[in-house]
């Protein structure tokens, strides 16, 4: 044990920790978009694999990985258009729907991959980006200021999310419509195109974080995502639909994942303790839960559809 | 009329499958008939199919009796691989009794471990008021990564230690646990009957007892039931239970059913559950969320999940498609219930026009559980 706390391992596990956490957090800072305005997107986690593998191919191809970020995002955005269509417009149970959405991008980016590349080529992801200065900090340098630009985009989001939802006039608009989305009409807030806006956003992070983890893991495969974008949606609630309670969540998973890799890796636990290790968060999430609802109140118009006059 | 949607919803998911097809460079009318020839063509693939379609029939049952009570229960992943895990543990515990008392033991020990991993969340969303899709996910994954556990750790076949390849996987099971072959030279085994049998007792349970009237009437109106002294926590632990115990039964089935006679792990849950946890929820929304119409529902299913296979072989067009179009049909079947709805409220408008009494009040409002077919003919008679 005593190997695990030489300050090298510590550095690397916590490094890799915010590394680990960047796909829950993109996905999970836009699934709190959505939800503030009303509206669970449950098929995250199938828009995160469809994100993925526009990405991986792309720069699979030679696009590049900016490229690969783009097409990321329009996937996301025109999977999130669907989303929205269905929960907006067409007012279907959002619990269900989300299902659907989340087979279709399991099932479609399954396909395409087997269909357009078989064998899982890894690719480059973003070079370390070592902030000047900051990254030659003893300790804090290697931990927080020598990863690619996409972990940093993550963390930004989170002060970014956090002003646009609390101290503009779009954020309003987006609480409002999600606490009571009749009187938010009176007032001449359009709740449909509100919530059109934000599952749209929502889902274009997921694609981001689809993107990331692909990216940052050099490597597409069926299911790569193994759930991550249910998980997303169960730290909007973790983290009582604020962006900073969420990203608290996800460093929460990020970092179990991290330390687990590691005391594995270095044979401190047996191979077979660490699915035990990984059901910590699920279990915390769960207290975390039971917590929170005593505590917390949900935006009050979540999951239900608005119908003027209704 | 209101049949008609699922139908549609089906059709046009074809529609979208048929596009794909040809954007992948295969002849849509080549595959749809390697698919049903895969599904249907003889008496092995037919057994194949109905075999493919018992998990989703006892998942979309056990889907329904949650959603008639209003709750939303997608823990039916997790709750088929506890099934298994306690089925195959205690087949594992006891490798010497007889068939007859073994192989009922078995299932109903798949039975418990389903209800307990049902009950978890019903518990959670009554009293502590925890949002049950949230609680069942997260049990899902606490799930996966026990089965993975004990399957690579206390409950792994002692012969994949000594020989080192390791294979996350249980020594064969007592042959007292393998269900009977019903068709010689099939796979058809017992599990078609049990599934169906499970379906017209959870049926009856709905509509032809106090308990499952409640649990129905919870779901329609939990505060009128509440005012009738309906007791609408235990309903909501209680639907939540059974949904979990058929799901178990489910996971039992699939590892007492299987090829090998043994519980395999692959690391994920799909793996081992062909997503049947998920897929059920398909076929229950098929099958107008009800026990009987579920059935023909899960064959259908099972047939697409099972043509899949011979479509990828003939067309190379990988059978994963069937996984997305299936999320197609979800995707319609939810999003068509706008227009049922607008169906229903058209009629009533109609009857307050004609001033038709008994047609207002007999139609039901907006409280119906979303997708849900209007409530059957019987009274309240149990309202007293």
């Amino acid at each position: 044990m005593g190997e695990f706390f030489t300050s090298a391992v510590l550095v690397s596990t916590v490094a890799s920790g915010l590394r680990l956490s960047t796909s829950y957090l993109f996905a999970a800072v836009g699934e709190t978009f959505g939800q503030r305005s009303g509206v669970l997107n449950l098929g995250v986690d199938g828009i995160m694999l469809l994100g993925a593998f526009g990405a991986y191919y792309t720069v699979l191809n030679g696009g590049g990985l900016w490229l690969g970020m783009v097409v990321a995002i329009t996937v996301g955005l025109v999977m999130g258009l669907a989303m929205a269509f269905t929960s907006v417009t067409l007012q279907a149970e959002q619990g269900i729907s989300g299902i659907g959405f989340y087979l279709f991008g399991l099932g479609l980016s399954d396909l395409l991959f087997q269909k357009l590349v078989g064998t899982p080529l890894p690719i480059r992801g973003f070079p370390e980006l070592r902030i000047p200065f900051l990254a030659d900090l003893p300790v804090v340098g290697e931990m927080l200021f020598s990863h690619s630009i996409v972990v940093y985009a993550a963390f930004l989001l989170v002060p970014v999310a956090a002003f646009v939802l609390n101290r503009t006039t779009l954020g309003l608009k987006i609480r409002s419509v999600g606490e009571n989305p009749e009187a938010a009409d009176t007032l001449g807030v359009s709740v449909a195109g509100v919530r059109y806006l934000t599952v749209m956003t929502g889902s274009a992070l997921a694609g981001l974080g689809g993107a990331a983890l692909a990216t940052e893991l050099g490597i597409f495969q069926q299911n790569l995502t193994a759930g991550q974008g249910f998980i997303a949606v169960a730290l909007v609630y973790f983290g009582a639909w604020r962006p900073v309670g969420v990203m608290a969540g996800s460093l929460l998973y990020g970092l179990v994942a991290s330390v687990v890799l590691q005391l594995k890796t270095l044979g401190i636990i047996p191979r077979s303790a660490s699915e035990l290790a990984a059901m910590l968060p699920a279990v915390l999430t769960i207290l975390a839960l039971v917590v929170a609802v005593q505590r917390e109140r949900q935006p009050a118009a979540l999951t239900k559809p608005y119908e003027r006059g209704a | 009329m209101g049949t008609l949607f699922p139908v549609a919803a089906v059709l046009a998911a074809l529609v979208v499958g048929a596009v794909m097809l040809l954007l992948l460079g295969a002849s849509p009318g080549e595959g749809f008939a390697a698919m049903i020839d895969g599904a249907f063509g003889g008496p092995r693939e037919l057994a194949d199919t109905v075999n493919k379609a018992v998990p989703l029939l006892l998942v979309g049952v056990g889907i329904t009796i949650a959603f008639r009570a209003n709750v939303i229960n997608i823990g039916g992943e997790g709750q088929i691989v506890l099934g298994a895990l306690t089925a195959t543990a205690l087949a594992l515990a006891l490798p010497d009794w007889p068939a007859v008392v073994l192989l009922p033991l078995g299932l109903a020990a798949g039975l418990v471990g389903g209800a307990v991993w049902g009950a978890v969340p019903g518990a959670l969303k009554a009293y502590f008021g925890v949002n049950e899709i949230l609680s069942t996910i997260m049990l899902n994954i606490v799930a996966v990564q026990g089965m993975n556990y004990l399957l690579r750790g206390p409950m792994i076949d002692p012969a994949e230690i000594e020989s080192g390849s390791r294979i996350p996987q249980t020594m064969r099971l007592p042959p007292a646990t393998d269900l009977p072959v019903l068709v010689p030279d099939t796979r058809l085994n017992l599990g078609a009957v049990i599934a169906v049998v499970a379906a017209v007792v959870v049926y009856v349970f709905l509509w032809r007892t106090t308990y499952g009237y409640r649990i129905r009437a919870v779901g329609l109106n939990p505060f009128a039931s509440r005012y009738a002294g309906i007791d609408v926590k235990r309903s909501t632990v209680v639907a939540l239970t059974l949904s979990g115990a058929l799901c178990g039964l489910a996971g039992a089935i699939l590892v007492f059913g299987s090829e090998s006679h043994r519980m395999v792990t692959d690391g994920s849950t799909t793996g081992f559950t062909g997503s049947a946890g998920f897929n059920g929820i398909v076929a229950a929304l098929f099958g107008g969320l009800h026990p009987i119409g579920t059935i023909p529902a899960s064959f259908l299913f099972g047939a697409l999940l099972v043509g899949a296979n011979r479509l990828q072989r003939v067309t190379q067009v990988p059978s994963a498609l069937v996984i997305a179009l299936n999320g197609l049909v979800v995707v319609f079947v939810v999003s068509s219930a706008i227009w049922k709805r607008r169906l229903e409220q058209r009629a009533q408008l109609e009857a307050v026009q004609t001033g038709d009494q008994a047609a207002q009040t007999s139609l039901p409002g907006d409280v119906a559980p979303a997708a849900a077919d209007p409530p059957g003919r019987d009274s309240g008679t149990d309202d007293g």
